[in-house]
């Protein structure tokens, strides 16, 4: 059974149609590539499925049921979990108040909920051992690298038991070992039975890790195929538009 | 596997103690300076240390003390209030109309709801102005500067309309009892001192150990991420304003304590010298920084440079330009700090 399908997804913004009538399916445990241009629409998919925009026609369902997916904190409730594009970290809060934005430990004192600083601190460090990253816990985003912010951002998608992680163009800002990095985290995420949305521009990094590839051209699908039957220079040619359709 | 053949992210940078924590912060270096002045201030006058001088300093601090807290709020979700001078008059003079009307009414049915009924009524008051400017800013969109500026004339006029100019004094029954609620004194202290601590530890519990204050702080620093992380957003921005216009509120019922009335013109352009202290104490107008502790170090500071320029018999005009300049300073400073760490 497939773990998320979209059928005839459509998003207008105003006269702008950023999506039209988008269909596919994502198996649990798969990983996926979403490939396109600038202005495709990758992002606008990955807000609907993760609940900041509603389709303006077309039908999502998640584990079998329709989802009617209205805000970033239902579609946590349901197993998904976002690394956005600008990665929505807030500068002036540490690596793990951020983790937990918006999910803080807290324990009860009398009638106050206070937060658990040393958990929340222990958790992350946790994150960051796992995802082998040098990032520390109570240091400020404000200070951190590229590459750091990324690991913070990716770090918070690993605090509650996903079933699908979107990440939208996780390796844009960092280094090729970092790069790595990021590859082998979505590696694990497979082994693990996570399924992975990787948004990327980067044709090597999708021809690594993703067993589809999916071409966006315009808000309109044009491609949907596995790795094995593409190859750079097709999908090259698929988001160019050299290539009506594959 | 992948992962085993890649090593560590290199490219990290330790942030140092001093690059954080309350070390770091422009709090911290003006309460040095705030120390400082002190030392200095009690050497080159006799008067400084006097007792009367002292609790002539608290005085004029707990004026602004409680409102500069809940102004350090907004200001650290990136707004700004510019109408708590007149929420103050506002609510000091609702208090004090209704324990007049009462009194009028003779009803006192036991001792004391003269003074709750009043105090209630003052303070819903200061918490509809609260909600009003909140509602507007979150929900409706509108800039917090213009929204609380046009809070801050309607809330004046309202007072002067109620008072038909003239301002009012509490009266009744139980007096005696607000007087000794705003302007009495509590083991040795101004009671107002009190009432400052206590708000400005509540206010430390909840920015530094609840959820809810890490979301303030979350607003002021990335508002979006905060919305895409599930912070509710709009909720937390009413609140603060709401909260911010209680504490004016009731610092403007103490306020009408130590006068012994509430004139129409009570707290006017308070607004400036509130936002001064934040400021001074580290509050940042762009958001996402800003503490209990750097609020009442700002209100000190000020009050103390006046204190000291009446006793150096500056002219009193001086003292406005001063105040100005270490505004101007304290945001200097702290702009070179954080370039030079940065
Ligand atoms: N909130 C919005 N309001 C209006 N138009 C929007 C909005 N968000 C996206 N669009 C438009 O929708 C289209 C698709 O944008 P989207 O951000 O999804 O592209 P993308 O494929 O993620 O591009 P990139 O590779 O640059 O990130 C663009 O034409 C964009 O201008
Ligand atoms: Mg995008």
């Amino acid at each position: 059974m497939a773990l998320l399908e979209l059928h005839n997804v459509r998003k207008d913004f105003g006269a702008i149609r950023a999506l039209n009538d988008v269909s596919f399916s994502i198996e649990p445990g798969e990983i996926v590539g979403l490939m396109g241009d600038n202005g495709a629409g990758k992002s606008t998919l990955v807000k609907i499925i993760s609940g900041i925009y509603q389709p303006s026609a077309g039908d999502v369902s998640f584990g079998g049921e329709a989802a009617h997916i209205h805000s970033p904190g239902e579609a946590r409730r349901l197993g998904i979990e976002t690394v956005y594009q600008d990665l929505a970290l807030a500068d002036n809060l540490t690596a793990s108040a951020n983790i937990f934005l918006g999910r803080e430990l807290k324990y009860n004192l009398g009638p106050l909920r206070l937060l658990r600083h040393r958990a929340m601190n222990a958790r992350a460090a946790e994150l960051f051992a796992e995802l082998k990253s040098e990032t520390r816990a109570d240091d400020l985003v404000r200070l951190m690298s590229g590459g750091q912010r990324q690991a913070v951002a990716i770090a918070r998608t690993r605090l509650s038991d996903a079933r699908l992680i979107l990440m939208d163009e996780p390796t844009a800002a960092i280094s090729v070992r970092q790069v790595a990095e990021v590859l082998g985290l979505i590696n694990r995420l497979r082994d693990a039975g996570i399924a992975v949305i990787l948004i990327s521009h980067r044709m090597p990094d999708v021809f690594a890790v993703c067993e589809r590839v999916i071409v966006m051209r315009r808000g309109t699908k044009v491609a949907d195929k596995p790795i094995a039957n593409t190859s750079p220079e097709e999908v090259t040619a698929l988001i160019t538009g050299a290539l009506e359709v594959a | 596997m992948m992962a085993e053949t890649v090593q560590n992210f290199s490219n990290v940078r330790r942030t140092r103690f001093w690059q954080r924590g309350f070390l770091a912060s422009q709090t911290a270096y003006v309460g040095l300076a705030l120390i400082v002045l002190i030392v200095v201030m009690s050497f080159a006058s006799p008067n400084f240390l006097s007792a009367g001088n002292i609790s002539n300093i608290t005085r004029n601090f707990s004026f602004i003390a409680i409102a500069t807290l809940g102004i350090t709020l907004v200001i650290i979700t990136g707004g700004i209030d510019l109408s708590v001078g007149s929420t103050m008059a506002l609510t000091a003079t609702t208090t004090s109309l209704t324990m007049v009307t009462l009194n009028n009414a003779g009803f006192y049915p036991f001792p004391g709801s003269a003074l709750i009924i009043s105090l209630l009524a003052g303070l819903a008051t200061a918490g509809i102005i609260g909600f009003a400017n909140g509602f507007a800013i979150a929900k409706l969109k509108l800039s917090p500067f213009v929204t609380t500026l046009g809070t801050l004339s309607i809330v004046r006029g309202l007072t002067y309309v109620a008072t038909f100019g003239r301002g009012t004094a509490p009266a009744g029954p139980d007096k005696e009892l607000f007087l000794a609620l705003t302007s009495g004194k509590l083991a040795g202290m101004p009671i107002s001192f009190v009432y400052l601590i206590i708000a400005a530890f509540a206010m430390w519990v909840a920015l530094n150990h609840t959820a809810w204050g890490r979301h303030v702080y979350a607003i002021g620093g990335n508002e979006a991420a905060g919305k895409l992380t599930g912070v509710a957003v709009d909720r937390v921005k009413i609140q603060v304003y709401v909260i911010c216009a209680l504490a004016a509120g009731f610092n403007g019922i103490i306020i009408s304590g130590w006068l012994g009335s509430a004139p129409a013109n009570l707290a006017t352009a308070y607004e400036l010298t509130i936002i001064a202290a934040a400021v001074i104490g580290g509050a940042n107008l762009a958001g996402g920084i800003g503490g209990a502790s750097g609020a009442i170090i700002g209100c000190i500071l000020i009050e103390v440079i006046r204190n000291g320029l009446v006793l150096a018999r500056v002219d009193p005009y001086w003292q406005q330009t001063l105040v100005g300049c270490i505004i101007v300073a304290a945001v200097l400073v702290d702009r070179f700090r954080s370039l030079r760490s940065g």
